[in-house]
């Protein structure tokens, strides 16, 4: 598979009367969206905002964040089987609005969304502060029970970045990278010498807001399963969830998968990249065994001598995690884990809900109960008031003088467990 | 103006005598004893020893409760910037006298607290964060380098500096996980950290395993019919609007709900505020998390003497195994108190 990631540098963003990227600045046509959006007839408002970095703007509850692209050439576009009819990603060439995202907001069960600041201290926590944002706030017709609710929201979203993404479609890219791999039979005649490595993707399969899709398909019913890089760089893997903000995978960070792109970035120089395999997060015992059984043994039928594994959520994936790091061990495969940890607000506490002697290698990306204060925004999208129930928060985060406090819990991306941001623990 | 200081010291490095003194009640006296003299010679420039609080070790360790009234005493009187305890070396009751008085004064006052201790001290753990602890040989020979090692960082805790690493500043780590900002993103670290295991090279994991407690199981309850058995969950089911606030995530606290007058946890009444997984089938029957319904049927039915008057929950999700303990020590002392028998404990 080949796959031409044509980046368009985005430096500025404009509401107008086209969708356009001129001299790296994207003019927005808002009604265009939301008379697209409003075709769902369960979307009762739409609202569509901007917020660049710099700016004194609190995005709050965010759902999902997304990275507008179009494919120019190859089969499909967008996110197949789910917002586009399902074809094969992963190869072919894509022209990307790079440094723009749309970022979804709206109250749904109100537990799990997050915050995004784009300016001061906030800013600092969250890799979406980063990027020039197109925040879309949907409201959903009364009476639309929580299911379908998500399912309304997570479309909508898609269907907004694939619409923005047309604005690229005749752009010149300020840069290309090319990505490309061959069977591993091919790779392996290619570089003999170098150990061969899988990327295990854990993936939260536990129910509303809390799933993985898989080319449309809920991660809840697979077993896991075996994909080339290059797919889930072209948008076959989707966040149809909203586990604890901090390290919740978003849409955006599968289409732009560091843990895949970091070993990509190796591949051929020290290590051979196999590709990722999926492994969904269930809620039973007995699912636990399956998936962690189900995976060691996909590791070793494709002859990994390494494997990374990282983890979506905390808690009971914690046990997932390690069992898959005790098999692959066991196996003699040299295993790195990624994942954050729940040290609790003073950082005394174990980190993990679990423990394993073969788990000698982890990177952390940080304590999810880590306090953080942020300061008094000027203008906030969404509401505010969300911060009392969501995950990180409580009654009284905001003081007399409009300080938010919380914990890292409910930052959007602040500890990502694929290791998307540069947080991590150290032993004080 | 110069920062103040308070010294604690045994009876041994009190100079008031040997084992035949370890029993001596604590006593202040208004100037620098033993080790605080060197000490006060090696801060003079910025701050002082204003008093030297000696206690015998035995006494402390037996009457915890009256010489820790006695010393909290001088300290609040005194109010002192730093308070400087040992080095205990590897004198298990001295260290764990150091670590009491560290803690409580550290925990009920702010104060900083600075004090040095073998590596296999009993007193380290006692410490459990609370006091600096610089790492000192197991005997007082090694008093001539504990000394400045601690009187750098109490001067550093005095002026409110802040404290670096613990390899940088010379002191144990005290065990607390602390969230910073590294020059590499996470899977770039991953990704480096698997090619030094295949090269055989060192490398240094970022989260060495956590150790768990065990808990051993109470005796099995003799007679289940004439037995009173709460209902406790981690699932996070309130009341509807959740009177106490408790949090969806990373609970700080937990709350009790009488259900003495009900058969069970209903859909209008109660609802799960948990954050961790799907609400929906919580919230259209909360018996499903903390399953009132089943024992209230028991309890008519008689296979149990007594559903206990209250149930207790919190949210699990992300919450911090510090404060797991502590919400059980509460609970646990509640039901305890109140002759409860058994706990069915749901969790989700």
């Amino acid at each position: 598979m080949k796959l031409e990631l044509r980046k368009i540098h985005i430096k500025d963003l404009a509401m107008g009367n086209e969708m356009s990227v001129k001299n790296g600045t994207l003019t927005i046509d808002k009604e265009a969206i939301i008379e697209v959006l409003k075709d769902d007839v369960n979307v009762k408002d739409v609202k569509i905002d901007i917020a660049k970095p710099g700016d004194k703007t609190r995005i709050i509850p965010v759902k999902d964040v997304i990275e507008p692209r179009v494919k120019i050439e190859g089969e499909g576009n967008g996110f197949p089987g789910v917002s586009t009819a399902v074809t094969q990603a992963g190869s072919g060439k894509v022209n990307i609005l790079d440094g723009a995202a749309v970022v979804t907001i709206g109250d749904i069960v109100g537990f799990q969304e997050g915050v995004v600041d784009m300016w001061g201290e906030g800013a600092k926590w969250t890799p979406f502060s980063k990027t020039y944002n197109i925040v879309i706030d949907i409201s959903v017709i009364d009476g639309l029970d929580p299911h379908t609710h998500e399912a309304t929201v997570r479309m909508a979203g898609l269907k907004a970045a694939e619409l923005i993404g047309q604005a690229g479609k005749d752009v010149e890219p300020d840069e290309v990278k090319t990505y490309e791999m061959g069977s591993i039979f091919e790779e392996a005649e290619k570089y003999p010498n170098l150990p061969k490595v899988a990327y295990v993707e854990m993936l939260i399969s536990q129910g509303l807001l809390h799933d993985g899709y898989i080319y449309g398909v809920n991660s809840q019913l697979i077993l896991p399963t075996l994909l080339h890089p290059n797919e889930e760089l072209d948008g076959a893997v989707i966040s149809g969830n909203c586990v604890a903000a901090c390290d919740k995978i978003t849409t955006y960070q599968h289409q732009n998968n560091s843990s895949i792109l970091d070993l990509y970035e190796m591949h051929g120089k020290e290590i051979n990249f196999l590709g990722v395999i999926l492994t969904p997060e269930l809620t039973t015992l007995a699912g636990k065994f399956r998936t962690c059984d189900y995976t060691a043994k996909l590791c070793k039928s494709l002859g990994a001598e390494g494997v990374i594994v990282s983890e979506e959520g905390y808690g009971n994936p914690d046990s997932d995690l390690l069992m898959i790091c005790k098999r692959l061990e066991e196996s003699g495969i040299k295993t790195v884990l990624i994942t954050d940890e729940c040290s609790g607000r003073d950082g005394m506490s174990q980190p993990l809900a679990d423990t394993t002697k073969e788990a000698i290698a982890v990177i952390s990306t940080g304590n999810v109960s880590h306090v953080v204060k942020l300061d008094k925004a000027d203008k906030v999208l969404g509401n505010q008031a969300a911060i009392a129930t969501l995950a990180g928060g409580w009654e009284g985060s905001i003081d007399e003088n409009g300080v938010l406090s919380c914990e890292l819990n409910a930052v959007i991306g602040a500890t990502s467990e694929i290791g998307y941001h540069n947080l991590t623990v150290e032993l004080y | 103006m110069k920062f103040k200081a308070i010294y604690y010291v045994n009876q041994f490095f009190g100079q008031i005598g040997g084992e035949d003194k370890a029993g001596m009640k604590p006593m202040f006296k208004e100037e620098a004893i033993g080790p605080a003299m060197g000490f006060n010679t090696l801060i003079k420039e910025e701050g002082e020893v204003v008093g030297t609080i000696i206690c015998g070790d035995n006494y402390f360790n037996e009457n915890k409760e009256e010489s820790m009234k006695f010393i909290m005493d001088i300290v609040k009187k005194h109010n002192p910037d730093v308070l400087i305890a040992g080095p205990a070396f590897n004198a298990g009751r001295y260290g764990m006298a150091c670590a009491g008085v560290g803690s409580e004064v550290n925990e009920e006052l702010g104060i900083p607290v600075v004090t040095g201790m073998y590596i296999e001290n009993p007193g380290l753990d006692a410490v459990n964060g609370t006091a600096y602890v610089v790492s000192v040989p197991d005997s007082a020979v090694g008093m001539r380098d504990a000394l400045p090692k601690m009187a750098k960082l109490a001067i550093k805790l005095a002026k409110g500096e802040e404290m670096g690493k613990p390899e940088v500043e010379g002191y144990l780590p005290q065990g607390k996980r602390l969230t910073v900002f590294s020059d590499k993103r996470g899977s770039k670290r991953a990704v480096e950290m698997l090619i030094k295991r295949f090269k055989n090279e060192e490398f240094k994991t970022e989260m060495p395993m956590p150790v768990f407690d065990t808990v051993e199981p109470a005796d099995a309850i003799k007679d289940l019919s004439k037995a009173t058995i709460a209902l406790v969950t981690s699932g996070g089911i309130v009341p509807t609007g959740n009177p106490d606030r408790i949090q969806s995530a990373s609970a700080q606290k937990w709350g009790k709900y009488n259900v003495a007058d009900i058969d069970a946890l209903t859909g209008n009444a109660y609802c799960t505020i948990h954050g961790g997984y799907d609400p929906v089938y919580a919230n259209a029957v909360p018996d499903r998390v903390a399953p009132l319904d089943l024992l209230k049927k028991n309890e008519k039915d008689g296979v149990i003497g007594k559903v206990f008057d209250y149930f207790y929950t919190t949210t699990g999700t992300g919450t911090s195994v510090g404060n797991a303990i502590t919400f059980g020590k509460e609970i646990g002392q509640e039901l305890k108190e109140a002759g409860v028998d058994g706990v069915i404990v749901t969790s989700t």
